[in-house]
């Protein structure tokens, strides 16, 4: 009988993905479309690798049809990372030897089938952790383990025939300071928001009806790439009119607007946090606490933002993930970043080099949630 | 001493509080009584200056609360609600040493009084002051809320129908605590409610209030012999009348010393209501009375229980 509906759609999905999307994409050079290697074909020619995959595949088809325990969610959880790890390291080493016996200029991409059965054993593991009632911390830990064994299998040069790996070879430094960059923007964009969206929201939740909140509606509604540009006019002027504020980097294009435009994103998010967490602050507790002698301050700071702070980090949570995605976004007005890695992938239509830079970015946002959920979990342990 | 003179609360259209005048000694246990809208909760904020007056003084001690610092004023007065509004992120001591804390008591003296507290209360300090409200009961909670308010030994305690939400039994735990509390310490408490035998069981005085105005300022006694008009008759219940009137005395007041009776003795502590109660049960007209610690002291008549 079927158990894991959403299981069972994935390990068919990836499995159909897999055979029938091309695994790899081989070419003589960058320029010219690759010709597609199914992934049948590869493990025809090393059937020990058929071996390797055969029993997470088998147990991920199977595993639906269990009877839903802890021991079937955890092996689910297993075998979906043995895939994740098992699926680059073939792709790898067919990678090898096609880049053996190919013209050093040859490129050896991931296709479509690497990606979509990639993508089901992840959704897996999310679905297997979600089910053993994994604590954020817990989940992070084994998304960790994870990242961590891609990572050392990066280092031992296995995966080293692959293109989108050549190009991180080539790039590393490039990298390091594109990531360093992304993650100096969204941090430098998120102070000022979390000073102003929190003194928002505490305004909101004093007052109701407070309009800023509509205001903050309106500016989530204009395009990312249309907020840089309406950013343009007025922040090039002022470079016009005072030269000095040139020096400082204030200008039409660079890091000051991009990061003007990712703080006036984050701010609704931030505050309705903020006002939410503080609206839900049990009235019983504000009313004994000012009855007791406690100042407006005092109440504030001692009993509303304790409690209202799960909710609150709820929406820096959202702000902080969506500041990570929209500054790819910035790099088209020179704020550089991760960003500037992707567009040049997408403008020199090399889709590898596209890779390095979203990678990251998906892994900084990852980062991201784990270390927020795992914040919300302690700040919650107090139940309300 | 707690003065109200001509105080009223207006909003918009309503008003909440007309015109009353009130003054409340040093250690009186003054009830604030009406049906719901009454305007006793707004009589009792108005002490706080939780809700400022529209008109009309207070004075405590002689001295005007308008002109004194309204944090200060509030830490000098206990503040006790129905909905009890302990700190949920506070443990059990916290939340006991809040004005404490807010006056800047070291840590080490909170903790102590916190537990002086507990003791009180009968709840062992070593089993509870680490708790959170949220793994008490709801008993427990209001007698957390209570040694709160407690907590920097304030002359005046106000209470806002602090056992409301209480079921009957623990209710009337609560209501004996707190009435031996005020006996030892001599506090003044005001005291909101709606509950006609809460008000005759714990007042020195009953404040009976109706639409915004004081019908009737008077002793317990005074209340239930005299009533003022239909609207206090009918707070008071004219079914049980005769009953309330007996749980206002003890079995002590009627007793014939040196007397004695067959039966198992009744303390002399009891009401007269309980007395009445016990003859009824065992069938008797006659019952011995003994003291707390079983030393017979005599008996009491049926006969006795009529007598105004």
């Amino acid at each position: 009988m079927l158990r894991n509906r959403v299981l069972l759609l994935l390990a068919i999905a990836g499995f159909a993905g897999a055979l029938g999307l091309p695994f790899l994409t081989h070419a003589a050079n960058r320029l010219v479309s690759g010709m597609p290697i199914g992934l049948m074909a590869i493990l025809e020619e090393r059937p020990v690798w058929a071996g390797a995959l055969l029993p997470p595949v088998a147990l991920l088809l199977v595993a639906p049809f269990l009877s839903p325990r802890t021991a079937v969610h955890a092996l689910v959880g297993l075998a979906a990372a043995s895939l994740l790890l098992l699926l680059p390291l073939v792709a790898g080493i067919a990678a090898g030897r096609l880049a053996a016996a190919a013209p050093p200029m040859a490129r050896t991409s991931l296709g479509g089938g690497f990606w979509c059965a990639g993508l089901a054993a992840s959704l897996a593991l999310a679905d297997a952790l979600s089910r053993l009632r994994a604590s954020p911390a817990a989940a992070a830990l084994c998304t960790a383990v994870v990242v961590v064994a891609l990572g050392v299998l990066l280092r031992s040069g296995a995966l080293n025939g692959l293109a989108v790996v050549r190009e991180y070879a080539a790039r590393q430094d490039v990298l390091a300071t594109a990531v360093i960059r992304h993650v100096g923007l969204v941090v430098g964009a998120l102070v000022p928001s979390v000073l102003l969206g929190v003194l928002l929201g505490v305004r909101a939740a004093q007052r109701r009806g407070f309009g800023a909140a509509l205001f903050l509606n309106v500016v989530q509604t204009v395009p990312s790439i249309a907020l840089f540009g309406l950013l343009l006019a007025p922040l090039s002027g002022l470079a016009h009119l005072f030269p000095r504020l040139g020096e400082l980097g204030i200008g039409g294009v660079g890091v000051v607007p991009a990061g003007i435009a990712l703080a006036l994103y984050a701010l609704l998010p931030i505050a309705r946090g903020a006002a939410e967490g503080l609206g839900n602050v049990s009235p019983a507790a504000l009313e004994a606490g000012r009855g007791l002698g406690m100042s407006e301050r005092q109440l504030l700071w001692r009993i509303a933002m304790p409690l209202a702070l799960p909710v609150m980090l709820a929406g820096l949570r959202v702000a902080t993930i969506q500041a990570v995605g929209l500054a790819a976004v910035a790099a088209l007005i020179g704020a550089g970043g991760l960003g500037a890695i992707m567009f040049q992938g997408l403008f020199a239509d090399a889709l590898d080099l596209v890779l390095l830079g979203v990678v990251p970015i998906v892994l900084l946002a990852l980062i991201v949630d784990a270390l927020f959920r795992i914040g919300i979990a302690r700040t919650q342990r107090v139940p309300r | 001493m707690i003065e109200l003179e001509r105080i009223s609360r207006r909003y918009e259209s309503t008003v909440a509080v007309d015109d009353v005048t009130l003054s409340i000694a040093e250690g009186e246990f003054c009830v604030l009584i009406g049906s719901s809208g009454a305007g006793k909760s707004t009589v009792l904020k108005m002490i706080n200056r939780l809700v400022p007056p529209s008109s009309g003084r207070i004075r405590i001690d002689g001295a005007d609360t308008a002109r004194l610092a309204v944090e200060a004023l509030r830490r000098r007065m206990g503040y006790v609600i129905q909905s009890i509004g302990l700190f949920p992120h506070w443990t059990v001591a916290r939340n006991i040493g809040t004005v404490p804390e807010l006056l800047g008591w070291p840590r080490a003296r909170r903790r102590e009084r916190a537990a002086e507290l507990l003791d009180l209360f009968k709840l062992p300090p070593g089993e509870f002051l680490d708790r959170y409200p949220h793994q008490l009961s709801i008993g427990q909670q209001q007698r957390i809320g209570i040694a709160r308010a407690l907590a920097a030994d304030p002359a005046i305690l106000l209470m806002d129908e602090p056992f409301g939400a209480l079921d009957p039994i623990t209710r009337e735990t609560l209501q004996a605590e707190i009435a031996q509390i005020r006996r030892a310490s001599r506090k003044t408490v005001v005291f909101v409610t709606h509950d006609m035998d809460e008000a005759l069981r714990l007042g020195s005085r009953i404040a009976v209030m109706d639409n915004g105005r004081l019908v009737q300022v008077d002793a317990p006694l005074a209340i239930v012999a005299a009533p003022a008009n239909d609207f206090v008759r009918e707070l008071i219940g004219r079914d049980d009348l005769g009953l309330k009137l007996l749980s206002l005395d003890r079995v002590a007041s009627r007793l014939r010393r040196g007397e004695t009776a067959p039966g198992d003795a009744i303390g002399d502590t009891l009401t007269l209501r309980q007395a009445l109660s016990r003859m009824i049960a065992d069938g008797k007209d006659r019952l011995p009375v003994a003291d707390a610690e079983g030393r017979a002291l005599g008996a009491i008549h049926l006969a006795d229980l009529l007598r105004r």
